[in-house]
């Protein structure tokens, strides 16, 4: 559903204005953030060799190429999952803290298991990241009612977790065919603050092939799109972009038009 | 005349469908925090009573919660399995049905 990619994407946005930021991956034997960001040779320590004090932090945390205070902690390609403790968790949350960090993301594996579980625990906020798609809105509306009731936040009765919706993969031109939910549609449904739409764009993988986020390459929607919702989680306000499909005048539809958006090819 | 279909709009999509089944999935398993979260276990309690009398297929009772203003309705809907052709349709939607008394009295005021 593109947790990993709004994970490195978030990151690096954060990052790049001037906000010390660490991507933390927390899935444990599917480790892929690493690889997202493009520093996978550079992975000598993990999370849970830092959680069993086999490393430091500092030796464990890896910094990006591309900007200065952006950080990557790896996740554990071989180790057991039950080595991820909730006060593992806690301590290296607080090592962070005291190392200056101002937002550390929490990349979350696939499912409502163990890890996912650690990924949201200690969270103030939680990005649901979900494609209109019956499957995955019902999945996060699951773990809508986790985050409700199984974070420190709710079992110790303080204000719970800020929630906030990111579609990704949308397809505007289908969903005004009628073949995808629309925005609106999933809102309803989940009924948590919308932070925006990242559009369906070839340079998604593109990126992840090379392993550069998306959206360090400025003339890509999706990277638009990304940059947006960074803002907006800063409390800017942003008009909402990306929501309908460009309007195509009677000469591209009758031949064609080669710098359509992307979006349109799909559909 | 099928050639005439190509100027029509094309057949409705399929996004209604998936969100019509996903209200229904979500008002069902509905996250603890929907101001009514009793919704399932009422849902397993009508179908224990319903089954005493009639024949009931689960996913012929639907259980929901609407509000439309200060006005909360609760709605059941149960669809008795009988022969195909003579299925009826109890359909509470506009006799009160509600578990608590002082919000169906204020209910009733706000119309």
């Amino acid at each position: 559903m593109g947790k990993t990619t709004t994970s490195a994407n978030l990151a690096a946005g954060l990052a790049s204005m001037g906000y010390r930021t660490v991507a933390i991956d927390f899935d444990v034997g599917l480790r892929n953030l690493d690889l997202v960001m493009g520093c996978e040779r550079r992975v000598v320590y993990d999370l849970i060799n830092v959680i069993r004090g086999e490393a430091t932090l500092r030796q464990a945390a890896i910094k990006d190429k591309r900007l200065e205070n952006l950080f990557i902690l790896p996740a554990s390609q071989t180790r057991d999952k039950d080595a991820l403790t909730r006060h593992g968790v806690e301590s290296v949350i607080e090592g962070l803290k005291t190392a200056g960090f101002e937002y550390i993301i929490c990349d979350s594996p696939a499912g409502i298991e163990h890890g996912a579980h650690m990924a949201m625990y200690y969270a103030d906020h939680a990005m649901v990241v979900t494609n209109a798609e019956v499957s995955s809105v019902r999945d996060s509306d699951r773990i809508l009612g986790l985050l409700d009731a199984k974070t420190f936040r709710a079992e110790q009765g303080m204000d719970p977790v800020k929630t906030h919706l990111i579609l990704t993969r949308y397809s505007p031109a289908r969903v005004a065919k009628g073949e995808m939910l629309s925005y609106k549609d999933v809102i309803e449904l989940l009924g948590i603050e919308f932070m925006g739409a990242i559009p369906e764009s070839p340079s998604v993988l593109q990126s992840s092939n090379a392993g550069v986020p998306v959206i360090f390459d400025p003339t890509s929607d999706a990277a638009q799109a990304y940059l947006d919702v960074v803002q907006r989680f800063l409390g800017e306000e942003r008009p909402q972009r990306f929501l309908d499909a460009p309007k195509r005048g009677f000469f591209s539809r009758m031949f064609g038009s080669s710098n359509e958006a992307p979006i349109a090819a799909v559909g | 005349m099928a050639w005439l279909d190509y100027f029509r709009r094309s057949s409705p999509g399929s996004a209604n469908l998936a969100k019509d089944r996903l209200s229904i999935i979500v008002a069902r398993e509905g996250r603890s925090r929907s101001k009514v979260n009793y919704l399932p276990q009422l849902r397993q309690e009508l179908l224990q009573v319903l089954a005493k009398y009639e024949k009931i297929d689960l996913d012929q009772v639907t259980v929901n919660v609407e509000s439309q203003g200060e006005c909360e309705v609760l709605e059941l809907n149960v669809i008795l399995s009988e022969p195909a052709t003579m299925r009826k349709t109890v359909d509470s939607r506009h006799a009160p049905f509600f578990t608590d008394q002082s919000r169906a009295r204020s209910a009733q005021s706000s119309r």
